[in-house]
């Protein structure tokens, strides 16, 4: 939490003048007790109706003083608070974009999300609540007190003791609540989970008619959470009669000693009233003090969850090269490349070679978690690899500004993703500058056509969040106009015609070799079909490469291709 | 519009009721306890004037009465904080175990409703309703239990004891507390329509957050993080904006009220001080007064606070009570059988179906299968493969038409006896959180570890569960199970392998397994088909090559019918289908 205080550095008047207008509010409060002392021994026992009328205009005086004070302090505290989080989300934002997948994948995006959006929300109440009440709740507290001491030592000291007392109770009521609650909490994610995968799960639970075992298990849950729940209520039912009984035992106290101090002339009846009224104070602004003391070790914790976002920095150093050289005779070529993910134990890919001549198809095979995608994450440096190189125009990846390195390629992505926005906007994720013109021809070579003539507005057509209002055929084919729009050296197909059928798939293919700007083009597949006319395939099991070679040669030549082969086409018997 | 607001709102108040009334006993004690102990607290400030009223001046105290005065207080303290906590406990109880119910009520119902409502309603937010608003409901009821009866009492209590000791300022102070709970009001007025435009900023933001960084990798695939940050900019400075104006706006009630209760606390003391010197009032009562005034204004922001919380908690305990009371599926008749000795003939009979009623889906639909036929579904996504395998199962019913398995009609049958004679594969796997063993025996709990191993092994899945940290006792879930689908697949169809019932259903089961150990496991799958009636959907046209009956379904509806060879001479669709797999 601490770093990221200096975010508050812009805020500093605020962060000090808005506990001290709060703390001016809380000294007045605790004059008015003395005003009233005064009126009782002073004006009514001098009859002095003049004296009574002066001091009740004190306090509506002090009224008045008491409330601009606190109007100014909420203002600081809320215009601090508010603008400290919005630049911790913003740089926060910001800093996120700067990750690499590697990072990604061990934090996870989820954690992300909840990091900017609820995390923040407790610092900032957090934050606002410190500066309103870190000053103000003990300033009343010992205030009463040092007031009390002000009156009459002896008495003074029974606010000591019911400080101390209460103190103890309301620290440690609260305190003692926190893992109950914990533990709430983890069982209610636990009857959360239960009902998520029931929902998931409907089918399958009906299919094998499991509905009743089911909703036994869930009762069982339920009534371990209740229980729980019961507990608690019962532990922190306690606060309100112990700090009660507290409370009115001290003013007991209070009374018995006023008593004997008034009957030998040390005290006056108006200043019992006084301690009487002190006493009164204490114990809602220990309250107070209490829960504040929870919202900020909330928000401290939610600090420091972002803080450890902060401290994470991307693994990948961008070179600086922001040109490239078409001369090579190679546009890819990868020696010797080996990938490890952060804390795997082993390689995802081992010792791959590979070198792709312009405008070449390349086909990339094998099963699920040979590594296919993993080849291309290299070529496109969202990794790093291991050891070996990869050269994109004959020039190390790692040099090249990371932009410019990816502006080269085109992707499509194995999950079809789009955002909400128009047609328009989405496809010009590829190409900002891109015209109508440019945007149909991509779309036309991506057989989706048929899409934009379907709705209504065609361009305008608006996609809703993660493309809901379209099937996921669609919005496949979206991305692979996304990725054409670019119109970029080297195209990746990364098994993103599993949505489409075989006939979609091959005019997609025909399209892509008529391309004017005739892109090379990595054609991810499991099936064999979307591949079988490439100018090489790369064929890979378990991380590594088994085979390299036309369709023909490889049927000849490799073990693993000819099985995948046959598995999809049975052999004419 | 708003009385039928208003209808729903009565029918929540008394389906809320209704719930409640199980623990009357409970709840006349909590409000007999929370009247007593609010009468006693009252009571207090009068008996601590009384004790004031005997310390009068320099040997002028009568200690004898002081102390016993104190000494009641005393008592009266004890008891009154045993009566507290007893009620506090008891509000506990009943709010929890309310809960509880509707919870258990809520997941219970969840069973029987069709599929139709849980496919069409998303997930998270049926999640939302069992977890979040009926915790916010618990919230909102025990906030009700303990403060709305006690905040009631507890004003018409001051009141009457301030009439017990002086009317002219008891109705200063009745005429002056309204003032506070304008103020309240009035701002809370203002400050809504700040929140909402704070909170309309928010949402904005959260789906932007949503998008960018729930798909960080595309943007960065794509070098949109400077668009991104910049779009993200924007709505970052119109939030702050918002905020600081909601923020302080909503802050403004606390010090505004309590200037309002510092004013009448001002009052109090000049016409109460007045009262005294006139003789009307003694300084005791004064001081009663005065701690009266303070207080009085308070359960009238809390009864303000409640309400909001109540009705809050209302509108959170309709949305639950609208799934409790969603119309359940069609139970089975008494009459219904339990389906024995299947043999496997299914028979679809002028069947017509749709999801929604203006967009026909299956239409007059017959089909007849035999005993141990292999029927296979094809054609594009989304042309209604799925929705056969949903009225095979009976997962929704038909619209017209009838449905027989070895000639009786499938609902004559009951759920349970037809489901559990279809063996059931789908694209989408699930795992359920617990042991590999538990999630293999799902279709058949009672099995020992070795037929557990002899299926999975037939699966080939038994590779990979060895190796996992406990082999077949290790914890796996559907989101956290480091399994990969492919794996997850394996499961699924070692759950069938288990059991094998009479009928499979087989939809893309192998979607996610690569092809080479698919054609490991299709021995077994062979060995499994045997002799059972089994309907396939598949994506690969080499698995349904060899099937009896080759359904082509296209836009819901089946245009073509009959055996591999039969279709490629129609040289119709399925022939283009074919044919494009070889295409260039």
């Amino acid at each position: 939490m601490k770093k990221l205080l200096v975010y508050l550095k812009d805020y500093k008047a605020e962060c000090i003048l808005a506990p001290f207008f709060k703390m001016l509010e809380a000294l007045l409060e605790l004059f008015v007790p003395m005003v009233v002392a005064s009126i009782i021994d002073k004006g009514i026992g001098n009859n002095d109706v003049s004296y009574i009328i002066r001091m009740c205009l004190i306090l509506a005086g002090l009224a008045v003083f008491a409330l601009t004070g606190s109007l100014t302090a909420q203002y600081f505290s809320a215009k601090a608070a508010i603008n400290f989080t919005s630049k911790v989300r913003k740089s926060l934002f910001e800093h996120i974009q700067t990750l690499s997948y590697s990072e990604l994948d061990c934090i996870g995006t989820s954690t992300l999300i909840t990091r900017m959006t609820s995390d923040m929300n407790q610092i900032q109440n957090g934050v606002n609540m410190t500066l309103r009440l870190f000053l103000r709740s003990p300033f009343i507290v010992f205030g009463a007190m040092i007031m009390a001491f002000t009156i009459d030592t002896k008495s003074a000291l029974i606010f000591v003791g019911a400080i101390v007392l209460l103190s103890i109770v309301v620290f440690g009521i609260i305190v003692g609540c926190i893992p109950l609650y914990n533990k709430i909490q983890l069982q209610l994610d636990d009857i959360l989970d239960i009902t998520r995968d029931n929902l998931m799960g409907a089918r399958v639970i009906r299919a094998f008619c499991k509905e009743s075992s089911e909703s036994e298990q869930f009762r069982k849950s339920n009534l371990l959470l209740a229980k729980s729940q019961k507990f608690a209520g019962r532990i922190s039912a306690l606060m309100n009669p112990l700090t009660f009984i507290i409370i009115n035992f001290a003013i007991i106290i209070l009374i018995h000693t006023g008593a004997v101090q008034v009957n030998s002339g040390k005290l006056t009846q108006g200043e019992v009233v006084a301690l009487y009224n002190y006493m009164s104070q204490i114990l809602i602004e220990l309250i107070k003090l209490a829960n504040l003391i929870i919202t900020i070790t909330k928000a401290v914790a939610c600090g420091n969850r972002v803080q450890a976002v902060f401290e994470i920095h991307s693994s990948i150093t961008p070179g600086s090269r922001t040109d490239t050289d078409r001369s090579s005779q190679y546009i890819v070529e990868i020696k010797n490349a080996c990938l490890r993910y952060k804390d795997a134990a082993d390689y995802s890919l081992e010792n791959i070679d590979l070198s792709v001549r312009r405008g070449q198809t390349i086909g990339i095979i094998g099963g699920t978690g040979s590594g296919k995608t993993s080849l291309v994450n290299i070529i496109c440096r969202f990794y790093d690899v291991e050891q070996g190189d990869v050269m994109i125009n004959g020039q190390n990846v790692k040099d090249y500004d990371l932009h410019t390195l990816r502006n080269l390629i085109g992707i499509v992505p194995q999950k079809a993703v789009l955002f909400k926005g128009s047609i328009r906007d989405n496809i010009r994720w590829g190409n900002t500058n891109a015209t109508d013109d440019e945007i149909m021809q991509a779309i036309i070579s991506a057989q989706a056509e048929d899409i934009i003539k379907s709705k209504d507005g065609g361009l305008d057509c608006i996609i809703e969040q993660e493309g809901k209002n379209l099937s996921g055929g669609q919005r496949q084919r979206l991305t692979i106009a996304r990725a054409l729009v670019k119109k970029p050296e080297i195209l990746i197909l990364d098994d993103s015609s599993s949505a489409l059928d075989y006939a979609t798939d091959a005019k997609l293919r025909k399209a892509l070799r008529n391309a004017d700007y005739s892109p090379t083009v990595f054609i991810v597949s499991q099936r064999a079909v979307s591949i079988r006319h490439a100018d090489k395939i790369i064929v890979l099991d378990d991380g590594k490469s088994v085979g390299t070679g036309t369709h023909d040669q490889l049927l000849k030549s490799c073990k693993v291709y000819k099985e995948i082969y046959d598995s999809q086409f049975a052999k004419e018997a | 519009m708003k009385k039928t607001k208003d209808k729903t709102k009565k029918e929540t108040v008394k389906r809320v009721l209704a719930y409640i009334s199980g623990y009357k006993l409970l709840i006349i004690l909590s409000m007999l306890f929370a009247a007593v102990s609010s009468a006693l607290t009252l009571y207090m400030p009068i008996l601590i004037g009384n004790a004031i009223d005997l310390i009068i001046g320099r040997n002028n105290v009568n200690f004898s009465a002081v102390a016993k005065t104190l000494t009641v207080i005393g008592i009266m303290i004890c008891v009154n904080s045993v009566l507290h906590w007893f009620m506090n406990t008891i509000n506990n109880r009943i709010t929890f175990n309310v809960v509880r119910d509707i919870r258990s009520d809520a997941f219970s119902h969840l069973q029987i409703l069709p599929l139709s409502y849980i496919d069409s309603h998303q997930h998270g937010e049926l999640v939302s309703r069992l977890i979040a608003d009926v915790d916010q409901f618990a919230d909102g009821l025990l906030m009700g239990f303990t403060q709305l009866f006690t905040g009631i009492v507890t004003i018409i209590g001051t009141l009457a004891f301030m009439l017990s000791i002086n009317i002219k300022i008891t109705v200063l102070v009745v005429f002056l507390t309204p003032l506070s709970f304008f103020a309240a009001k009035f701002i809370a007025g203002r400050t809504y329509g700040y929140f909402k435009t704070q909170s309309e900023i928010r949402g904005e933001q959260t789906a932007l957050i949503d998008e960018m960084i729930g798909n960080q990798k595309i943007v960065q695939a794509f070098s949109y993080e400077e668009t991104a940050s910049q779009r993200f900019g924007k709505i970052n400075d119109r939030l702050t904006k918002a905020s600081v104006k909601a923020v302080f706006f909503s802050s403004l009630t606390n010090p505004t009220t309590r200037f309002i209760n510092s004013l009448i606390y001002a009052s109090v003391g000049l016409t109460g001080a007045l009262s005294v010197i006139k003789g009307g009032l003694s300084v005791g009562g004064l001081a009663c007064f005065l701690s009266y005034a303070n207080q009085y204004t308070k359960p009238f922001n809390e009864i303000s606070g409640v309400i909001t919380e109540l009705q809050n908690a209302l509108s959170c305990a309709a949305r639950i009570f609208e799934l409790i009371e969603e119309k359940p599926q069609l139970p089975d008749k008494d009459t219904a059988v339990e389906l024995e000795n299947v043999q496997g003939n299914v028979r679809l009979n002028d069947v017509c179906f749709s999801y929604v009623p203006d967009k026909k889906l299956i239409e007059h639909f017959d089909l007849n299968v035999k005993s141990g036929q292999r029927v296979a579904i094809v054609g594009p996504t989304g042309c209604g493969k799925t929705t056969l395998i949903n009225l095979l199962m009976r997962f929704y019913d038909v619209n017209s038409g009838s449905i027989s398995i070895d000639d009786n009609f499938v609902d004559d049958i009951t759920r349970h006896s037809l489901r559990s004679n279809y063996g059931m594969v789908l694209q989408e796997t699930w795992i359920k959180k617990g042991t590999v063993k538990d999630n293999i025996a799902m279709g058949k709990p009672d099995a020992d570890m070795q037929e557990v191993v002899a299926a999975a092994k037939a699966t080939y899945a038994h590779n990979f569960i060895k190796r996992l940290p406990n082999g077949y006792d290790t914890v796996i879930s559907d989101a956290n199970s480091g399994l990969s689908q492919g794996q997850k697949q394996l499961l699924c169809i070692t759950r069938v392998m288990l059991s094998i019932p009479p009928m499979l259903i087989l939809d893309e089961a192998t979607s996610s397994i690569d092809t080479r150990t698919e054609k490991q496991i299709q021995h077994s799958f062979a060995e499994m088909m045997k002799g059972r009636t089994s309907f396939i959907v598949a994506h690969r046209l080499s698995t349904i090559q060899s099937a009896d009956i080759i359904l082509v379904m296209k836009n819901g509806s089946i245009i073509e019918q009959g055996t591999h060879k039969q279709l490629l001479e129609k040289n119709g669709f399925y022939a283009e289908l074919y044919n494009s797999q070889f295409a260039v």
